[in-house]
């Protein structure tokens, strides 16, 4: 009973923040439904006076969006596979493979978290413009084929690995890499999905990089797509809503659909602190 | 037959860490060196056709940035958002963090994952939300302060609440994940703490003064680097809500360094700034490691 007040008020003061929190959201959804000019009018409508599909349908004919979105798609994929075999094999080895050197050069990777990305940025385009990669998908995903952070993770996870196990299967014959494909792969399995979480949010959201590399706009990604797009289109409030949310549904229901696994490697991330 | 099993080892071992050496080397730290090169070279839009051209001119691009008004301008906007925002953003963390986490909440999970929505969501669509939130006539904000009597503030237009109203949308978009941090240090504090300090009669307030703050050290120094360092490098919030105006109130350092080289091809320019930058942030770092080992003595 004594506590029945301050818990009342506890929910009520979270319930606030989490229609603060979520408000910008729904009213991106809503204005989204808009029929065009309405979400431009005093005082501002909450909810559409008669849904419509149509801003959807121009996203996708008029201004060709569903493009940008497969290239979003493609790039976020392609980084998140990349990354898990070249980071897993990489966080394995620090974790569980003795080699002469190991400690040092984790030790430098390590180093390189508190250098920005901005600072290489000006001589990776010019490298890549050597190398004919700028203005392709390839050059959007070089910065996230391997990442300190995510080798990292995979580290700390891998060292919970039993060396029984490993020895075991040295015994029996097997080679390095089979014992990585066959043991190792399943049993970090959690540890993957979460990286894999991380790597697709990041290149899925990432603007700078893609901004910087992509000219075409047959190939941008969606960021990008509608960063230039709310330029043009600035009156336009429920189209460029539209956008966004065709832009932020993916991740959010990626999020949703996996958020164990993402909470954990936010919270891996400040044990290393 | 054991120095052979070792053998085997070192062998398997650089070679499973090769392919992520050689990518990180090549697309990170060589470009990186490559920049602070870059950096005392007057590599402009001409040197990009014909690299011979390129003269080496020592310090002059960091003189040239230095006494450039524009840049102090840049540094000053930077530093009011890493100063204001980021402490900003650490205490709504906390805060939300101490409620989702109480005894008495319910539901918990469901809190936190909406708290930490906005984490996930993409900066650049966000914006562009936030910059119809804002629209001083027609916005959701201005309407809602018409409410309780404030009169229409021009959000993104006027040069004096520019930067405050990007700090505002930060700190939405990104409070979610230090709370998750702290509710991972708050988890971590023993129970006993708490309840011999109860016992001692300390209230609520005394046991999150002397217990759970002092706890929470660790957890502050790691919150308040990376938050500072994510800070440093704000670009795509002003690029899509107000293009570095008005009266370039909200150019930040990052802008700058990509005016510079990649929207005039001045990179040699553009590399100086990224250099001046890592410097400042690197000071920073030091900076808080050394506070928070002088709190610990």
């Amino acid at each position: 009973m004594r506590k029945a007040l301050p818990s009342l008020l506890l929910h009520a003061v979270l319930a606030l923040g989490a229609l603060f929190t979520l408000a910008p959201l729904l009213w991106m959804v809503s204005a989204s439904f808009m029929p065009g000019g309405e979400a431009n009018t005093f005082p501002p409508r909450l909810l559409p006076s008669a849904p419509t599909l149509a801003h959807y349908v121009d996203l996708f004919t008029r201004l060709d969006l569903g493009r940008q979105f497969l290239n979003s798609t493609l790039v976020a994929v392609a980084s998140t596979l990349i990354s898990l075999i070249v980071n897993s094999m990489a966080g394995y080895a620090f974790a569980k493979l003795r080699f002469r050197g190991r400690e040092r050069v984790f030790a430098v990777l390590l180093a390189a978290l508190v250098i920005p990305g901005q600072v290489g940025m000006l001589p990776l385009f010019l490298l890549l413009k050597g190398m004919g990669l700028v203005n392709t998908y390839v050059g959007v995903i070089v910065p996230f084929m391997a990442g300190v952070f995510g080798i990292f993770m995979i580290r700390q996870y891998a060292l919970s690995i039993p060396d029984d196990l490993l020895d075991a299967a040295r015994v029996d014959g097997a080679g390095e890499f089979r014992i990585f494909w066959t043991i190792v792969l399943p049993v970090i399995r959690p540890i993957l999905v979460t990286l894999a979480v991380f790597v697709f949010l990041s290149a899925w959201n990432d603007f700078m990089w893609p901004l910087i590399v992509l000219s075409d706009e047959a190939k941008y990604t969606l960021p990008v797509a509608l960063a230039s797009l709310s330029g043009e289109h600035v009156q336009d409030t429920e189209l460029m809503m539209a956008g966004s949310v065709l832009t932020v549904l993916p991740v959010v229901v990626l999020f949703i659909a996996l958020q164990r696994a993402y909470i954990r490697g936010v919270m891996m991330g400040s044990v290393k602190g | 037959m054991r120095g052979s099993v070792e053998r085997r080892q070192h062998r398997a071992g650089w070679a499973f860490v090769t392919p992520a050496l050689v990518l990180i080397g090549v697309f990170f730290f060589v470009p990186v060196l490559a920049g602070l090169f870059l950096s005392f070279t007057d590599f402009d839009i001409y040197a990009i056709g014909r690299p011979e051209t390129v003269r080496f001119v020592g310090l002059a691009n960091y003189a040239r940035a230095l006494s450039n008004s524009l840049f102090w301008q840049a540094l000053g906007n930077t530093l009011f958002f890493v100063l204001v925002g980021g402490p900003l953003s650490v205490v709504t963390s906390l805060v939300a963090a101490l409620l989702v986490s109480s005894k008495l909440t319910r539901f918990q999970g469901l809190f936190r994952s909406i708290f930490f929505m906005p984490v996930v969501t993409t900066l650049v669509a966000v914006a562009i939300v936030w910059r119809y939130l804002y629209q001083p006539q027609y916005g959701l904000l201005n309407w809602l302060l018409g409410a309780v009597g404030i009169g229409p503030v021009d959000w993104l237009g006027d040069a004096r609440w520019a930067m405050p109203a990007i700090i505002l949308m930060t700190v939405w978009k990104n409070f979610g994940y230090n709370m998750l941090i702290f509710v991972a240090g708050l988890q971590s504090i023993p129970e006993e703490l708490n309840e011999a300090a109860e016992l001692d009669g300390a209230g609520g307030w005394a046991r999150f003064v002397h217990v759970t703050l002092p706890s929470l050290g660790p957890t502050f120094l790691f919150v308040g680097v990376m938050t500072m360092l994510g800070n440093f490098q704000l670009f795509a919030e002003p690029y899509v809500m107000t293009q570095g105006g008005p009266l370039k109130a909200t150019t930040t350092v990052v802008m700058l360094m990509y005016d510079e080289g990649f929207r005039w091809w001045r990179m040699g320019m553009g590399a100086a700034i990224a250099f001046v930058l890592f410097v400042i942030m690197l000071l920073g770092t030091m900076l808080q490691l050394r506070l928070q080992r002088e709190r610990r003595t």
